[in-house]
């Protein structure tokens, strides 16, 4: 569990994070999402104690993370893939990190076992490739078997076998019943590896709802429907209030009227469809109009979302 | 909107977190830092480089002065003192672990690394407090290597052809001791500095500014003041805890200037403790 509570952080006459508050909860993925420079990363420092708040406060497990002595027991963080001194092999970084928090030695063979690195274990990691480096932030970040994981962008630089392993791994943690907190910029990624997403953009929360809700929020979520009269049904949508992109040559595409309703509208006019589907917005797309003007969706989404957290 | 509920899989088990004593968690980070320390390949060179200059310096100019022997001024043979000259490649070697120490805290800001640093230990003070323990640990051994070769090659040529000293005459083992410490110490003024400036370069400049550079710079000013403020720089405070004989009246006294060499290391300690835990990392 992470609690931020009203944080904020001040560069100078930049607000970075502006009030954000939100909750991760345990046994789920949480995506969070926001474009570059929205202020994950600088939220994310925040959680573990490098950057400390202009205002409010960030909990995770209950307490603030500065209160522990070996925090690598429970709460296990992949900050950048390069917070790692390029001259020191992969195993000696992970050694003085197990040391330093009295973690069994053992553990370190294991981690670079489960992230596929064991064979270069003793190359200096200088010598990585950044997908290489992503993996031995991972295996740092598993080090301490924390029950909170904080992974920001880990998927930069991967290959797609290794986006894949990295999905499956994460929701095989949160399966687990762990807190898994992810960063993204990538919408598609964060669709398939989530169930629940805070969005932010200019450091202010703009959804913190689950992935099918953001969808379901998205206004550009329309109906397709084909028709042989699509004269007729475009004028009778219209006095619905709907709105019509039309398609050549007998396709409409139609906004703001829901799919049941254009069904039993076309019905009742006796209008012949061929075809009525939901074209559901993609969560990029959802996203894309959400950070268009965050302060509509600030008050669209989050409230539900809050009251459920 | 249609929100579909989220299944949470059943609490996990609670873990049995360690609740380390404050000795415990100095004692992981002391292991810790020891570990960064010797995994790194610049390390060793450092180490190297340092015990090379002091003894190979110290062996250089004996060798020289053995050569010239007969050819000395009175002022040269007066007041001769075998022992700290033999050590005399200090003044070089302590560049090197100058900067070894600068290199301690300021290459984890370079390579971004500070963030895994501080994210596992948040306890900063400690973090510094132990890279300072390892460090000093590392440097005086290293350092009583480099002396105590340095003063036996040193006397083995010197005593061709001048009187030399021994291990049981007064003060030798002093300077021999304080010639180790010295070094020490300097490298902790360096691990300051770099808590202070972070940039490596930065915090380099500023130590041989500070160890080179501000004492020729004193000469400029007329006397007294060139002796008034030169007599409380570093490198002149310090040097004669590796010499031994009688100090210049100009200058502080062996033990007050040792002290005062010893204070900016502590000054820059507690500066750079401040700052490393008020900062962000």
């Amino acid at each position: 569990m992470i609690e931020a509570e009203a944080v904020s952080k001040r560069y100078g006459s930049t607000l970075a994070v502006d009030s954000l508050s939100f909750t991760v909860r345990d046994g789920c993925v949480t995506g969070f999402l926001g474009p570059n420079g929205a202020g994950k990363s600088t939220t994310m420092r925040m959680i573990v104690g490098l950057d400390a708040p202009t205002s409010g406060g960030v909990r995770v497990g209950g307490r603030p993370y500065r209160d522990r002595r070996f925090p690598l027991h429970e709460v296990g963080a992949l900050l950048e893939a390069k917070t790692v001194h390029p001259g020191r092999s992969a195993r000696n970084h992970l050694r003085w990190l197990a040391e330093s928090n009295g973690i069994a030695r053992r553990r370190v063979d294991a981690v670079l076992e489960q992230v596929g690195l064991a064979s270069v274990a003793k190359k200096r990691a200088g010598t990585f490739s950044l997908g290489m480096s992503q993996r031995l932030g991972i295996a740092a970040a598993l080090l301490g078997d924390p029950e909170v994981l904080l992974l920001d962008e880990p998927v930069n630089g991967l290959d797609p076998e290794g986006i894949r392993w990295v999905r499956e791994l994460l929701r095989s943690l949160a399966g687990e019943g762990r807190t898994v907190f992810v960063s993204s910029h990538l919408m598609s990624e964060m669709a398939l590896t989530a169930d629940h997403l805070i969005v932010i953009g200019q450091g202010r929360l703009i959804a913190d709802a689950s992935v099918a809700e953001v969808i379901a929020q998205a206004s550009s979520n329309r109906v397709r429907v084909a028709t042989a009269e699509p004269a007729r049904l475009q004028s009778l949508i219209e006095s619905m209030g709907g709105k019509v992109e039309t398609a050549p040559p007998e396709e409409l595409l139609i906004s703001g009227v829901e799919c049941r309703d254009v069904g039993i509208a076309a019905a009742r006019a006796a209008i012949t469809l061929y075809e009525l589907t939901k074209v559901e917005a993609s969560l990029e797309e959802a996203f894309m109009e959400m950070t268009r003007d965050s302060s509509q969706y600030h008050a669209g989404i989050a409230p539900t979302a809050m009251a459920g957290a | 909107m249609n929100a579909t509920p989220e299944v949470l899989p059943a609490p996990r088990p609670a873990k049995v977190l360690p609740e380390p004593s404050a000795l415990a968690l100095f004692g992981s980070v002391v292991r810790a830092e020891w570990t960064k320390l010797r995994s790194v390949r610049s390390t060793m060179w450092s180490l190297l480089v340092t015990v090379a200059l002091v003894v190979g310096l110290g062996a250089l100019f004996c060798a020289a002065r053995v050569a010239r022997a007969d050819r000395l001024d009175a002022g040269e043979l007066r007041n001769f003192d075998p022992t700290g000259f033999s050590m005399n490649g200090i003044f070089l070697a302590q560049l090197a672990i100058g900067v070894l120490g600068v290199l301690v805290i300021s290459s984890e800001y370079a390579t971004g690394q500070i963030g895994s640093t501080l994210a596992a230990t948040p306890q900063r003070l400690v973090v510094l407090a132990g890279k300072v323990v390892v460090f000093l640990g590392v440097a005086f051994t290293v350092g009583l290597v480099a002396c105590g070769t340095a003063f036996v090659v040193g006397q083995s040529i010197l005593s061709q052809k001048f009187a030399t000293a021994s291990f049981g005459d007064p003060g030798v083992l002093r300077a021999v001791l304080g010639g180790a410490t010295y070094l020490a110490v300097l490298g902790a003024l360096g691990i300051g500095l770099g808590a202070i400036l972070r940039r490596p370069a930065g915090a380099i400049a500023a130590l041989v500014g500070l160890l080179l550079v501000l004492p020729i710079l004193s000469n400029f000013l007329p006397s007294p003041w060139n002796d008034d403020i030169g007599k409380y720089l570093p490198l002149r405070a310090g040097n004669p805890i590796f010499h031994t004989g009688a100090v210049d009246s100009t200058d502080l006294s062996r033990g007050v200037g040792f002290v005062v060499f010893c204070a900016y290391a502590v000054v820059a300690l507690v500066v750079g403790a401040v700052f490393l835990d008020r900062r962000d990392a």
